[in-house]
């Protein structure tokens, strides 16, 4: 506290050497060092960013350089006859594939839940009700798989069935539906119960932010209530679903242990999404090759990895740009 | 509407009953619309019901059969086969240890890093922290467990499977959400009582580490459990970088470990078990047994977290910040 020892025990100071010209108070060497020590931190995290970036990068280069010979003459599970980006290929299609079929069904689900906790819900029950909700995120993933694999894939059987029966000419629904149903359908119905909870925090989040004078003007107007809504608040939250939808795509990119429990296994560019064998995901691929992989083996699939984090990065870094775009500009309140 | 609002002033002076009941009501169409549009939106939620149910529900009746002491006692060493023996001790241990050395990894980074972002940060480097701590909330958890595999693979060779491992994975994943939720509950101290310990002549971090982590103290607990409850469950790290292992071992420094989502993986991995027809002391369904009553006790412990969670904050949490 004083100008010439780094005290940092106020008492002590006498209180004639405090300089008033200065500013700012000298700051004490424990103070400097705490200073550091959480700015050091912040930086660390950035660090690590870059360091998932950059290992992944080391790791895969072997498989990067290597050519498709000799991966397939290497590696047991590599396709005859094909380049890396020959093997990636199907797989980010599958991923992509997946995530976004997920979504679909995820999507108007999750806004349906976020207006009913935010508008229609009794004001009393509505944070119970929303808690509910956030349940769904903390049951573990591998729980998921194994009741997507035992107790709901049978049950969605028939379901697919008449699916594949009565839409069989749509070129998505073509038959015949595989039974046990391990198919990509099946998967992305659990990725969207999976992703209910995020998109609908996010969404509640943003209709509860709408103005409330613009819903009371609509109301006085002699709006019904979902007139209310489509007029005061979705419009206000479009740029919030679009992002919390792009955030339940990155969670759904990722997801690892229910596809791998689920799907049964494929590499092709197919949109029949009632047939099994014909997907994979990056991530489901990776768990399943990596514990017998040999180590260009493991190169190989730490590139597929790469992929996946770049591509997640992505809609990640899309997803945040909207959402803090939207901050700056909801000055509505 | 539209022909209420228009029709209406230029009209006769006074209104006729049409327009009255009209400007009085909502027109059929619109009130139709409406409560159908209630209905989707009370359906999306029941729907939104149905996998937490079911979920609970199968868990729960499929698990409760095989879960005693017995079950949560012993390893898995030398089970094979269908045989009515086997449990789930070895994963308790691995799991309660990579994830405690994972928080020990994570919380003073994301604890440190939230500091920074409410009393120092300010310019670039905070906000490119902020935003990146968000995009990092979105990383796989499967890229988190190769970067952790691909970090140690420089140090210790290829083929490289240990507790530690698994511990800097879900840290990865860990550190963000303490981050947020730190973050968030250091921003809910008031301003006031920072400024009163200043004009004490405190200095900064003592104000830092007695007034306003002090103050948010159980809401950083909160936010710790809620954190170790994500992280628990995580599967796909551990299963790439921790392998699987039928025995305990309790060093996570050397040795595979297992953890209790990898053992449901595994057990469900192994299908229906082969058993001769006269062979009394075997199960066929044993694997899916065992790996229900995993579940069953994951699912427990990641509630217990998550509820010893809200009751710090109910608690010792001041009334002010509950």
């Amino acid at each position: 506290m004083t100008t010439t020892t780094s005290r940092t025990d106020p008492v002590d100071s006498p209180p004639g050497e405090v300089q008033p010209r200065r500013r700012r108070w000298p700051e004490g060497r424990a103070s400097r060092a705490f200073r550091w020590l959480s700015t050091g931190a912040g930086a660390l995290i950035l660090l690590v960013l870059a360091a998932v970036a950059l290992f992944l990068v080391v790791r895969a280069w072997p498989a990067i350089t290597a050519g498709g010979d000799v991966l397939a003459e290497e590696i047991s599970w590599f396709p005859e006859g094909s380049s890396l980006l020959g093997f990636i290929g199907p797989l980010v299609f599958g991923t992509l594939l997946s995530a976004a079929l997920a979504l679909v069904i995820a999507t108007p689900i999750s806004i349906g839940i976020a207006l009913f906790i935010s508008h229609y819900a009794p004001r009393r029950l509505a944070n119970g009700l929303g808690y509910l909700v956030d349940l769904l995120a903390a049951i573990p993933s591998v729980v998921y798989g194994l009741w997507g694999a035992i107790w709901l894939a049978p049950r969605l059987a028939p379901a697919w069935q008449w699916l594949s029966e009565t839409l069989g000419f749509i070129p998505l629904f073509r038959g015949p539906a595989s039974d046990p149903p391990r198919v990509i359908l099946t998967v992305a119905v659990v990725l969207g119960a999976m992703i209910l909870p995020i998109i609908t925090a996010v969404c509640r989040e943003v209709f509860l932010q709408a103005p409330r004078l613009h819903e009371e003007a609509a109301l006085a107007l002699g709006a019904t209530r979902w007139e209310m809504i489509r007029m005061a608040v979705l419009p206000f939250g479009r740029a919030g679903i679009v992002s919390a939808a792009m955030l339940g795509l990155g969670r759904a990119l990722g997801e690892t242990m229910a596809v791998l429990m689920i799907l049964s296994p494929g590499a092709l560019y197919s949109f029949n999404l009632l047939q099994a064998g014909r997907h994979q995901t990056i991530a489901a691929n990776i768990a399943l090759q990596f514990p017998e992989a040999n180590p260009l083996g493991v190169s190989a699939l730490i590139a597929t990895g790469l992929a996946l984090f770049i591509i997640t990065l992505a809609v990640n870094v899309a997803a945040r740009a909207i959402v803090a775009r939207r901050k700056d500009f909801s000055g509505a309140n | 509407m539209a022909t209420a609002l228009t029709g209406a002033p230029t009209g006769a002076p006074d209104p006729s009953a049409d327009t009255r009941s009209m400007l009085a009501g909502t027109d059929r169409h619109r009130r139709v619309t409406d409560r159908v549009m209630t209905g989707l939106v009370v359906t999306a939620f029941l729907i939104a019901l149905v996998p937490l149910v079911s979920v609970s529900w199968t868990v729960v009746s499929n698990g409760i059969a095989r879960l005693s002491p017995y079950f949560l006692t012993v390893s898995m060493r030398g089970v094979f086969g269908g045989m009515d023996a086997g449990g789930i001790y070895h994963a308790i241990v691995g799991t309660l240890l990579i994830t405690a050395v994972a928080a020990l990894i994570s919380v003073p980074i994301g604890l440190l890093t939230s500091i920074y972002l409410v009393e120092y940060g300010s310019g670039a480097l905070a906000r490119s922290v902020t935003f990146f701590v968000d995009v990092m909330t979105g990383i796989p958890s499967i890229v988190a467990g190769l970067f952790a595999y691909a970090l140690f693979a420089v140090f210790f060779g290829p083929g490289v499977r240990f507790g530690l491992v698994g511990s800097v994975a879900l840290s990865v994943l860990m550190i963000p959400v303490v981050v947020r939720s730190c973050e968030e509950m250091l921003r809910l101290v008031p301003n006031e009582l920072r400024e009163a310990a200043y004009a004490l002549g405190v200095p900064k971090w003592l104000v830092i580490v007695k007034v306003v982590l002090r103050t948010a103290v159980a809401g950083i607990g909160t936010g710790i459990m809620l954190a170790v409850a994500r992280v628990i469950g995580e599967t796909a790290p551990l299963l790439i970088t921790v392998g699987v292992i039928d025995s305990i071992n309790f060093n996570v420094l050397e040795g595979r470990m297992m953890s209790l989502p990898v053992y449901v993986y595994r057990q469900y991995s192994q299908g229906l078990a082969p058993c001769a027809a006269d062979a009394t002391d075997c199960i066929t369904t044993i694997n899916y047994d065992r790996a229900w009553a995993a579940a069953l006790t994951l699912i427990i412990l990641v509630m217990l977290l998550n509820l010893l969670g809200r009751l710090i904050t109910r608690f010792f949490a001041p009334a002010s910040l509950r």
